[in-house]
């Protein structure tokens, strides 16, 4: 999947807020439980279903966290790529309709 | 401590509410014969308020929400309700009598990624389940229902609650969970009714029964750590508050009353009349219940058990300080270890006193 194409959406299946700056995320289909740091969230909670996700990173992440674009783009993928496994993120290379329980 | 306990002791430490429990009704379809309960509807939030509350307590950063009642489904607007509470991103878990449940509901709250759902089941035996929820046919209909919320994959957990009436069937009721597999998880606790009467408790388990369920490793897990005699509280123990309610939990009734707890019937402001987070923040009975440390416990900061005690502070106020003992724990502390508590020796006893008598009970016609 060319990396440029990348979008995300936040699945149906979870529960999240924030707490003190971090972001609890909860899939209720296995009662998986994480929470994110800072960065993490900000990409989260930019997981909209139509920004790729290089647009992400370089309009969330660089300018708020001032960190190498390169190195940024490249830990974003892992994180998307763990949180997918997880069924918490959406992963295409088509934009998704972002996803609310219905 | 798993990632979950570290986040809850967070939101614990903050004073955020990290869970909340929301009554949307007290009206039912069973007339439970331990229900603390007064079935009318005295004015219950409407769908739109009970909208707006939700959006509150995202805003207050509430992460985990029980719907309860009553029977939630006794509400038209349940789905709509919890449609709502899910696109705010909660995560969901609902306790209900289940009766009402078929096919398509259960399809629905797979659909909805409703985290758990909880529902009473009083026996195996038909008959037994049935009188005490005087409802005829109830117990085929709960556990039709539990089986199509299992073929859709949720998650259930039986609740047995354990009364006099039932008391010899916990066993058959795990087993039927394990069957049907779901969760099983045993209550002996019963509560006193909202206004105060406790006609309710005379169907709790006598203390002196209580060994015999405290000694069963299939309900209690490993004895010797469930029935260790109390280590002495240290310092630190006696600096340390009691439950969360009103430091990351509360309880809202279907009319907006605010309580720390759905046990614990002190009200602290109405969210028809304040903002949800102005009660939490700023109600001096939610400081106060917020201020307790355990060497402020009036008999309880000098009892051994105080560490190791169940001790419910709401119970404590029903029965007439939240800063003393529940005698309801002091009997578990008791029948558990075999060690005197601080509440029966200031009273020169060598066994609790007993269960709160009978002022009045309705009847129960049991099955032999
Ligand atoms: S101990 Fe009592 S007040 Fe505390 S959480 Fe349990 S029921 Fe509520
Ligand atoms: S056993 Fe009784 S006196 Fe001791 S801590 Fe528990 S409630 Fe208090």
């Amino acid at each position: 999947m060319p990396e440029d194409c990348i979008y995300i959406a936040r699945s149906s299946a979870i529960a999240a807020r924030a707490l003190a700056g971090e972001m609890m995320v909860m899939n209720s289909a296995d009662s998986t439980f994480f929470t994110l740091n800072e960065v993490a969230t900000a990409i989260f909670q930019a997981a909209d279903g139509h920004t790729p996700l290089r647009e992400i990173v370089r309009n969330q992440i660089c300018e708020q966290f001032d960190v190498d674009p390169e190195q940024a783009q490249a830990d974003a993928e892992q994180f998307v790529a763990e949180l997918s496994a997880h069924g918490i993120l959406l992963v295409s290379n088509q934009p998704l309709a972002a996803e609310t329980a219905r | 401590m798993s990632l979950m306990s570290e986040v809850g002791q967070k939101a614990f430490n903050l004073g955020v509410p990290f869970a909340v429990h929301l009554d949307v009704t007290y009206r039912c379809n069973e007339r439970c014969v331990h229900c603390y309960l007064d079935h009318d509807d005295h004015g219950e939030m409407t769908t739109a308020e009970i909208k707006d509350v939700l959006d509150q307590l995202a805003e207050a950063g509430v992460f985990f929400l029980t719907f309860s009642g009553g029977e939630v489904f006794m509400r038209r607007d349940f789905f709509e309700l919890v449609e709502h509470a899910r696109r705010l991103m909660f995560n969901v878990k609902i306790k209900t009598n289940a009766v009402m449940i078929h096919e398509e509901e259960a399809r629905r709250l797979r659909e909805l990624a409703v985290d758990t759902i909880q529902i009473s089941v009083y026996s195996h035996r038909p008959q037994v389940h049935d009188a005490i929820t005087k409802l005829p046919h109830s117990f085929e209909r709960t556990i039709n229902s539990i089986r199509f919320l299992r073929e859709q994959g949720l998650r259930v957990t039986i609740a047995n609650v354990m009364m006099t009436v039932n008391s010899s069937d916990h066993l058959g009721v795990q087993k039927l969970a394990a069957e049907l597999g779901v969760h099983y998880t045993l209550d002996p606790t019963i509560t006193p009714m909202m206004d105060g009467g406790t006609s309710v408790l005379a169907l709790r388990i006598p203390g002196e029964d209580l060994p015999e369920i405290f000694h069963n490793p299939a309900l209690v897990g490993s004895q010797e750590e469930f029935c260790a005699p109390p280590q002495p509280p240290s310092e630190e123990d006696l600096e340390g508050y009691s439950c969360s309610p009103g430091h990351s939990f509360c309880y809202i009734s279907p009319y907006g009353d605010v309580f720390p707890c759905v046990q614990f019937p002190l009200p602290t402001g109405n969210i028809r009349q304040q903002k949800f987070l102005d009660v939490w923040n700023l109600s001096p009975q939610m400081k106060e219940v917020r201020s307790i440390q355990a060497k402020d416990l009036t008999v309880c900061s000098s009892c051994s058990h105080v560490t190791s005690c169940t001790r419910c502070p709401g119970l404590a106020y029903v029965e007439g300080s939240m800063r003393g003992p529940s005698t309801a724990d002091c009997e578990k502390s008791f029948y558990r270890t075999g060690v005197p508590t601080a509440n029966m020796l200031r009273q020169g006893l060598s066994k609790p006193p007993g269960r709160v008598r009978l002022i009045q009970i309705r009847p129960i016609a049991m099955p032999a």
